[in-house]
């Protein structure tokens, strides 16, 4: 059977007590504190990658990659006709358009069809929408989801990823978003 | 329960449909279909078994019906069919979305630790054991 050893220090007694409380804690700590599983894009500072998206709507141009590097800053949407919250946004993108902010669509697994319903019931702000059939270009952007919206600068650098909807709340800092990246 | 209600009961289930179709499933060509040559599909799936789905997160790409993991599969077998290396998608992805996108773990400045300790531990195992036995076998 074990022996005590008589020699063994006094802190090693409580070594075990106090390295099962630290774990405690810890475990206490990250419950109370959720990890955040928001997958923010890694290009936010980086050029827009390049792509060239065909018309979603007739009558409307597709985008272009290099409409974003015109020298003036612009928004791009990332949405889709199916996407809820994507409605709960519309208003807001509808002031910044209002507000004389050049908003870019990119409709996401979309049918011209319903894109078309969409924009009737939310209104349209978008003065290009590009269709994404399949998802490349939202993976090239490194968007997890929709909706997503990119401040875009002059020179076609994303300066800015707002994931979700946009809520009346965030358009003051959207707007400045957009004021520095016109700078 | 009165047995003549469960026919006109079940009809009416058959009959449910989902209130809204939530998204539009991926279309991209490449979602639903393997690749033609098994070698390339064997490779593209090793790859997508450690892609992680971006909106059911926790789910691998290959086990997902996520559109967005139906647009990552087909984005895989297009370049795999297309003789990209498995691992250079994998920098492509993890370039946007960061080491979270993938599931075999990198070896980086921050995750350097995560392999030290176990072989710390083994040594440090082996150290103070040896003296136990080299003890016990002396007494």
């Amino acid at each position: 059977m074990s022996q005590t050893n008589p020699k063994a220090p006094m802190w090693v007694l409580w070594l075990p007590l106090t390295l099962f409380l630290g774990f405690a804690g810890l475990a206490a700590y990250m419950l109370a504190h959720p990890a955040d599983n928001t997958v923010d894009s890694k290009l936010v500072g980086k050029p827009m990658p390049t792509f060239n998206l065909p018309p979603a709507l007739p009558g409307r141009p597709g985008l272009d990659s290099k409409v974003l590097a015109n020298g003036k800053p612009h928004l791009v949407n990332i949405f889709a006709s199916w996407c809820v919250p994507c409605r709960v946004e519309a208003p807001q993108l509808g002031e910044l358009a209002k507000a004389g902010v050049p908003i870019e669509g990119i409709s996401v697994r979309d049918t011209t069809e319903n894109l078309q319903g969409f924009l009737q019931e939310n209104g349209d702000p978008f003065q290009r929408v590009g269709a994404d059939d399949d998802g490349k270009v939202q993976l090239a952007l490194g968007s997890s989801g929709v909706p997503e919206t990119y401040v875009v600068d002059g020179k076609g650098i994303i300066v800015y990823q707002h994931i979700g909807e946009i809520r009346p709340e965030h358009l003051g800092l959207l707007l400045d978003k957009l004021k520095d990246a016109a700078e | 329960m009165n047995r003549r209600l469960i026919l006109p009961m079940l009809l009416a289930l058959a009959c449910a449909v989902p209130a809204v179709a939530q998204e539009e499933q991926s279309t991209a060509p490449y979602a639903y279909r393997q690749l033609d040559d098994p070698a390339k599909e064997a490779r593209a799936q090793r790859l997508m078994e450690t892609l992680r789905c971006l909106q059911c997160q926790g789910q691998s790409i290959a086990d997902s019906d996520a559109p967005i993991a139906g647009s990552m599969r087909s984005l895989v077998r297009e370049r795999i069919a297309a003789g990209e290396d498995p691992e250079a998608i994998r920098r492509w992805l993890i370039e946007r979305y960061g080491d979270y996108v993938s599931y075999a773990p990198q070896l980086t400045g921050l995750t350097w630790p995560l392999f030290a300790v176990p072989l710390v531990l083994v040594l440090l195992a082996f150290v103070l054991l040896r003296r136990r036995f080299t003890g016990r076998a002396g007494a």
